[in-house]
């Protein structure tokens, strides 16, 4: 499995949108914690595109929760947008989506 | 094992657990407030229940099932024992007794009036029941369906609860919970799933490999616990997972509890068995157990309140499975402690037994002749082997007094309330042993006697408070080993036997003259001629004539005797002699001429020489001077007509028989002797003075003396003399 990943991040108006490309899995648990850290120390709000998500695992799924709480923790916003259906499908398992607040695709799933 | 032997296996069982549910009865009516024994009669039911219904004999099911109910509430406190109920209990275990008789053994059906009658004990149970709901008219319905209660559609509270939670180093070693969560879907239907993420750090601190999530899932499956603790195999050490079935099972769990093999008795086998629990669930709890025990406190909790702390286990089915253990190991120890053999098979040893002691009689006989003191000694030794085989074997046939005298409780309380009198009874010496077939036999003359006692013995309440005596009568069995024989007594503290009517109407009838002269024992054991009954009233429990006479011949064909001993006003002894067993004695040989006699070696005290001075007073009387005392004699001689004349030496065999001491002239003593006892053929049935004969070392025929016959028979002799001399 190649551990494949880009952080793309564009500043604008306090608000970072960040988009993340490739796998949200263990394998870059380490690199995304830290460009989240990153990122959520400078700037206000943070919008994550999670379009480009190509797989998520636990440890992701994880750091997407440890990250929102943080920005809550920080007084930020952190918000989590275009779910991809591999990020989708994860927090639609993990019956998460209520707790994720943001707006979010009816899954293909159901 | 066939069907039948089972169903035979049923009935010997029910037949047990009958008995017991009367003790238990009678036991109750004392001591109402006594959980442990509510809780016996209601599985002694229960299981009459359980076995039949695998019998299919739904006639004992549907009765069974209405007595348990109300044992039930009795047991949940919700009904309380008096002594009403216990009556009704009573006939209610008769009523299953005749049920097991009827159509258990003989495969038949209750005629219209013993259905009829065991209907009216169901609608009296019914109306016993508090607050339940009545059932229709007739016997309910057998099965009732366990679960129907939590029926209905499927709801939150049909599902497990699953509680995981995931170590640290799942994610590094390559496994995803997301994965088992799959897996777990496609066992069942996840209804609803929650996250707890109260573990997990800041963004900052936290190892981004690591997990930090807890799950808690209600999970819906017909899966069994072990197929859904499998989902996890392997994550199984690095998580901690719970499983809570849901709460419909509670109720399956209790009935394959119920259910169980019984091949295990350890509390957690038994819950593995029944699906309830898991290995590895019960492996985490003896460590916790373990744990526990090595800490502060240093007790070892039982392992089912480990499981119910942990909540692995809910405390109900803990408490169901204790129930069930109690009882495998009841079983158990049962099982133990006895072991069913026939009784043909016993005496078949028994009578090999026999034949082993004669044979070995015979070899020492050989040995002592051949002079060979090497064959005498390892003679003697088979000899003692032999002693001890026959001991053994005999005591196989040795059964407690208790279980006899037992029954009687249910007698005596039975009559007591026919009588209108108030009589308690007490046992002594319940754990004095005799022969089985002795036994089976003393059965029915106890039952005369016991009611004898109560009926005529013991007066009524008014009568006993106005001669200053309790108002509550006493009977007393008791029973004890005296002189290789059993005594059993059977005692009131009655009015005891009024001696003139017995004389006056002994002298009505003919059976003594007018100008006779008998002491006090002599007329009490008048009451043991035939035709004799001193009751002026005749009630039909007892007193109908036929009585102590047939009692009496009932113990004499048992090789017994029966003894009477009556004060006025204070009560009634009646004292049954009998001997221990029926097969084997040991004698002691003596000769007279070429004749050879065995005398039952525990009524000799002693022997005696008789001296040429007392041989020539003897030849005029028969009773000798024996340090000072009196002893009269019989000559064997005379008694049995032996031809051949008197040896140079004439020896004198003291033996002593309830309480009368006499003896016997003989030539030689020939020493003790083990015997088999051979019953004589019917042709000799009318001999008197002969109990029975045995077969000597050198093939020659020993007749065994009755000694309580001969001393009958010499007492009776010497009182017709005396009429004569007088």
């Amino acid at each position: 499995m190649e551990a494949t990943l880009r952080i793309g991040a564009r500043h604008d108006n306090g608000l970072c949108k960040l988009r993340i490309e490739g796998e949200l899995t263990i394998y870059n648990a380490l690199q995304i914690r830290d460009g989240l850290l990153e990122h959520l120390a400078s700037s206000q709000d943070v919008e994550v595109d999670l379009g480009g998500v190509s797989e998520m695992d636990t440890a992701g799924f994880q750091l997407l929760l440890a990250a929102k709480r943080e920005g809550a923790r920080l007084g930020k916003t952190v918000r989590y947008v275009s779910h991809s259906p591999a990020a989708l499908e994860v927090i639609d398992l993990y019956n998460m989506a209520a707790q994720f607040g943001d707006p979010l695709l009816i899954s293909a799933r159901q | 094992m066939s069907m039948d032997q089972a169903l035979q296996t049923y009935i010997e069982e029910s037949h047990g657990l009958l008995e017991e549910m009367e003790a238990i009865l009678l036991r109750l009516e004392n001591e109402p407030q006594d959980d442990e024994t509510v809780n016996a009669m209601f599985r002694a039911a229960h299981t009459i229940k359980g076995s039949a219904g695998l019998f299919g004999l739904d006639a004992i099911v549907a009765f069974t099932h209405v007595v348990e109910n109300v044992l039930e509430e009795v047991r949940d406190g919700a009904l309380s024992v008096d002594g009403e109920l216990v009556e009704l209990l009573l006939e209610c275990r008769d009523h299953i007794g005749l049920l097991i008789a009827v159509v258990a053994e003989s495969g038949g059906a209750l005629d219209a009036a013993q259905t009829a009658a065991g209907e009216a004990l169901a609608g009296r149970l019914r109306a016993r029941r508090g607050g339940a709901p009545a059932h229709a008219a007739g016997v309910p319905a057998i099965h009732e369906s366990p679960v129907a209660a939590s029926g209905g559609g499927p709801v939150e509270g049909d599902c497990w609860h699953l509680s995981i939670a995931f170590g640290h180093e799942v994610l590094k070693n390559g496994m995803d919970p997301i994965s088992f969560i799959r897996y777990l879907s496609t066992i069942g239907d996840i209804v609803s799933l929650a996250i707890d993420d109260s573990e997990l750090p800041g963004l900052e601190e936290m190892d981004p490999e690591a997990c930090y999530l807890s799950y808690s899932i209600e999970f819906r499956s017909e899966a069994d616990k072990q197929t859904i603790e499998d989902v996890f195999e392997f994550v199984r050490e690095d998580c901690r997972l719970r499983i809570f079935p849901p709460p419909s099972h509670l109720a399956a769990f209790v009935e394959r509890l119920e259910h169980a093999s019984g091949n295990t008795d350890m509390l957690g086998q038994l819950l593995i068995e029944a699906g309830i629990l898991t290995g590895h669930e019960l492996e985490t709890a003896l460590r916790a157990q373990d744990s526990m025990a090595a800490g502060d406190t240093g007790t070892r909790p039982p392992i089912g309140e480990v499981l119910v702390r942990d909540g692995l286990v809910q405390k109900e089915v803990v408490d169901v499975a204790l129930e069930k253990q109690r009882q495998i190991r009841d079983h158990k120890a049962q099982e133990a402690r006895f072991v069913r053999v026939s009784a043909e098979k016993l005496d078949e040893l028994i009578n090999l037994v026999g034949e082993l002691v004669i044979a070995g009689a015979g070899a020492s006989l050989l040995a002592r002749r051949s002079g060979d003191a090497a064959l005498h000694e390892a003679n003697s030794a088979v000899a003692n082997l032999v002693e001890e085989i026959r001991d053994g074997a005999l005591k196989l046939r040795m059964v407690e007094i208790g279980e006899t005298f037992n029954r009687f409780q249910r007698v005596v309380r039975d009559m007591s309330r026919e009588l209108g009198k108030d009589i308690g009874l007490e046992i002594g010496g319940a754990d004095t042993e005799l022969d089985k077939t002795v036994v089976e036999k003393i059965g029915d003359p106890l039952m005369h006697l016991v009611r004898n006692a109560m009926d005529h013995g013991i007066e009524a309440v008014e009568a006993r408070v106005a001669a200053g005596k309790p108002a509550k009568g006493t009977l007393r069995l008791n029973a004890y080993h005296d002189s290789g024989s059993i005594v059993i007594e059977v005692a009131d503290d009655g009015g005891g036997l009024k001696k003139e009517k017995i004389l006056r109407k002994a002298i009505e009838r003919g059976i003594v003259g007018p100008g006779q002269n008998l002491s006090d024992s002599e007329i009490c054991n008048l009451v043991f001629e035939a035709g004799f009954s001193t009751a002026e009233q005749v009630s039909n429990l007892s007193g109908r004539g036929v009585g102590m006479d047939v009692v009496k011949r009932n113990i004499q064909a048992l090789r017994g005797s029966v003894d009477i001993e009556s004060a006025e006003g204070r009560g009634t002894t009646v004292r049954i002699r009998l001997p221990l067993t029926l097969a084997i004695i040991d004698g002691f040989l003596v000769g007279v001429g070429k004749s050879s006699f065995v005398v039952p070696l525990d009524m000799v005290l002693e022997c005696i020489e008789l001296s040429e001075a007392d041989r020539q007073i003897a030849a005029a009387r028969s009773y000798v001077n024996l340090r000072g005392e009196v002893l009269p004699f019989v000559r064997l001689r005379d008694e049995f007509e032996i031809k051949a004349p008197p040896g140079k030496r004439e020896n004198i065999v003291v033996v002593q028989y309830g309480g009368q001491k006499a003896g016997f002239v003989v030539d030689e003593l020939l020493g003790e002797f083990q015997t088999v006892i051979k019953p004589l053929g019917s042709v000799f049935r009318h001999l008197k003075s002969i109990s029975g004969s045995t077969i000597l070392g050198t093939g020659e025929v020993a007749l065994i003396l009755d000694v309580p016959a001969l001393l009958q028979l010499g007492v009776a002799r010497d009182a017709q003399r005396l009429v004569r001399e007088t």
